[in-house]
């Protein structure tokens, strides 16, 4: 391989990596501010979401020039198409984080909605999700991304459930109704959150196998 | 002569146009799921085998070159042959209209058969052989006549005299070659004057007016400027919706663009043959990924 294409496919790397661990962080303060509503959190999510948008596209331009560059193929074409929509996600998960920061700035001042246990077991779900699959792409781990899959299910189905419960709050309780549209609008941005983890499984699905698996069930994928 | 090789004198295959379906603008206004993104049929390998060749080992001497290579060609497709200088890729194009034939020492075992028929057969006429399976070279090679009687000059050694008929050849040829607009006008200006580029679709015409089958390209546009080698790949394009074309390129970029199906060569064994785009995007050994990548090779 040329000296330049693995040059320019380290600093790649080393970006989609550095992008990854702020957009974690930044994700794991927004989901805690659920449980200690803050003010502030949005404003210094929103700062850090301008950088994260400018990584983005720093590495859109990096993987760009590389395509154009070096012309890549097999697992570098793979890998280069990869971290393109990785990045993509990660953006995605940091506007969410973001948001729900914001349903948590709205919680402020009303100590009568409490954050279920269950609301924070899919919210622990959805980060280890995401944490695994990051994981899986920096070891090459096609398996343990296929595990990540299936447990989308499970996000979806506790999904289901936390949106119930908060309707019937809605319906019993009616001065309850604004904070909990805050903490239903978090549930389904939390939700998205296991979305976008499962966009990266899939994406490391096709770097280490080559194969897309994006769009099959469940059973098809674990073959 | 043999009578399982028809010659290919007898007719000049029309030129059809085979421009792949469009999509009906339908689709967009009414999806249905699951959207399948069909494949043009010019991309298709499915098509029958045009060669192919079984158990091939091949000799310079003692040296053994080509080591049990069984490759099938799909009709009317380009075939890609890529490996690192030395891996016998050359030597095997060559097996294919027995050109190695002319170089003292060699031998073969295995059989190379084109449409069933085994080339190096006792029966077989050469000449008719390499008139259906016709090859251009690395370096341009007109002859120093003119540009009418490069193209004239295969269908006249085959015993071709009327005028008119070689002049429909000499157009139809030059035509397919994409080069007749740019020398209608000069048809008996000598050929060396031509750009190398030009040279080089000269000499595709010239392969063509033989009306052969398959068409052997070895290292076509690699003394071609960018220009001229993204006409000649234009060309290639176009000649594969009438031609069963096999092309020999150092050049992978170039591999991936204009082949359907890749095969990878090492030290004379047929490592790996697959689709291009698959094998470029996945390929199934180590080796082919290693030598695609620039890892080694």
């Amino acid at each position: 391989m040329s000296i330049h294409l693995e040059r320019d496919l380290e600093i790649l790397h080393h970006d989609i990596l550095h992008m990854c661990s702020v957009v974690e962080e930044m994700i794991h303060r927004a989901v805690s501010g659920l449980r200690t509503p803050s003010l502030d959190l949005a404003g210094e999510l929103a700062e850090a979401d301008n950088e994260i948008d400018r990584m983005d596209v720093q590495i859109e331009d990096a993987c760009l020039k590389i395509l154009a560059l070096h012309q890549p193929v097999a697992i570098d074409l793979r890998r280069i198409s990869t971290v393109l929509k990785i990045g993509g996600e990660l953006e995605r998960v940091a506007d969410l984080s973001v948001n729900i920061a914001e349903r948590g700035a709205g919680l402020v001042g009303n100590s009568e909605i409490v954050v279920s246990d269950r609301l924070q077991d899919m919210a622990h779900l959805a980060l280890q999700m995401l944490h695994r699959s990051i994981d899986s792409y920096v070891e090459l781990d096609s398996t343990g991304a296929r595990e990540i899959l299936a447990e989308d299910d499970r996000v979806d189905q506790l999904n289901a459930e936390i949106i119930a419960a908060l309707i019937d709050v809605m319906r019993t309780s009616p001065f309850l109704v604004e904070p909990a549209l805050h903490l239903f609008s978090a549930t389904r941005h939390i939700e998205r959150v296991a979305d976008h983890a499962t966009n990266i499984a899939e994406d490391v699905v096709f770097m280490v196998d080559g194969v897309i698996i994006r769009h099959r069930s469940n059973a098809e994928i674990s073959v | 002569m043999n009578t399982t090789l028809n010659d290919p004198m007898d007719e000049l295959a029309p030129t059809t146009s085979s421009e792949p379906a469009t999509e009906k603008t339908e689709r967009f206004v009414k999806p249905v799921a699951p959207v399948e993104i069909p494949e043009t049929a010019s991309l298709s390998v499915d098509a029958a085998t045009k060669v192919c060749t079984r158990n091939l080992d091949f000799y310079y001497g003692n040296n053994q070159v080509l080591f049990d290579v069984s490759l099938d060609i799909p009709e009317k497709s380009v075939t890609a042959l890529i490996g690192p200088s030395g891996c016998g890729k050359s030597t095997f194009l060559r097996t294919l209209n027995r050109m190695n034939d002319i170089i003292e020492g060699t031998r073969h075992t295995g059989e190379v058969l084109l449409e069933g028929t085994d080339i190096y057969a006792s029966e077989i006429d050469v000449v008719l052989l390499r008139k259906r399976v016709g090859m251009v070279f690395q370096k341009s090679t007109p002859f120093p006549k003119s540009i009418f009687e490069n193209i004239a000059y295969g269908p006249k050694v085959a015993g071709l005299r009327n005028k008119a008929r070689l002049a429909e050849i000499v157009e139809a040829s030059l035509k397919r070659a994409a080069l007749w607009d740019e020398v209608k006008d000069r048809l008996q200006d000598s050929a060396m004057a031509l750009s190398g580029g030009q040279q080089q679709r000269l000499c595709i015409a010239r392969t063509l007016a033989t009306n052969p089958d398959v068409i052997l390209m070895d290292e076509p546009a690699s003394a071609l400027d960018p220009a001229s080698t993204a006409r000649v790949e234009d060309l290639i394009f176009e000649l594969r919706k009438n031609y069963t074309i096999v092309i020999v390129t150092h050049n992978m970029q170039q591999a991936a663009r204009v082949s359907q199906q890749t095969a990878f060569f090492f030290q004379g064994i047929l490592v790996e043959t697959g689709v291009t785009k698959e094998l470029f995007t996945n390929p199934v050994e180590k080796q082919t990924e290693d030598y695609i990548t620039g890892r080694f090779g």
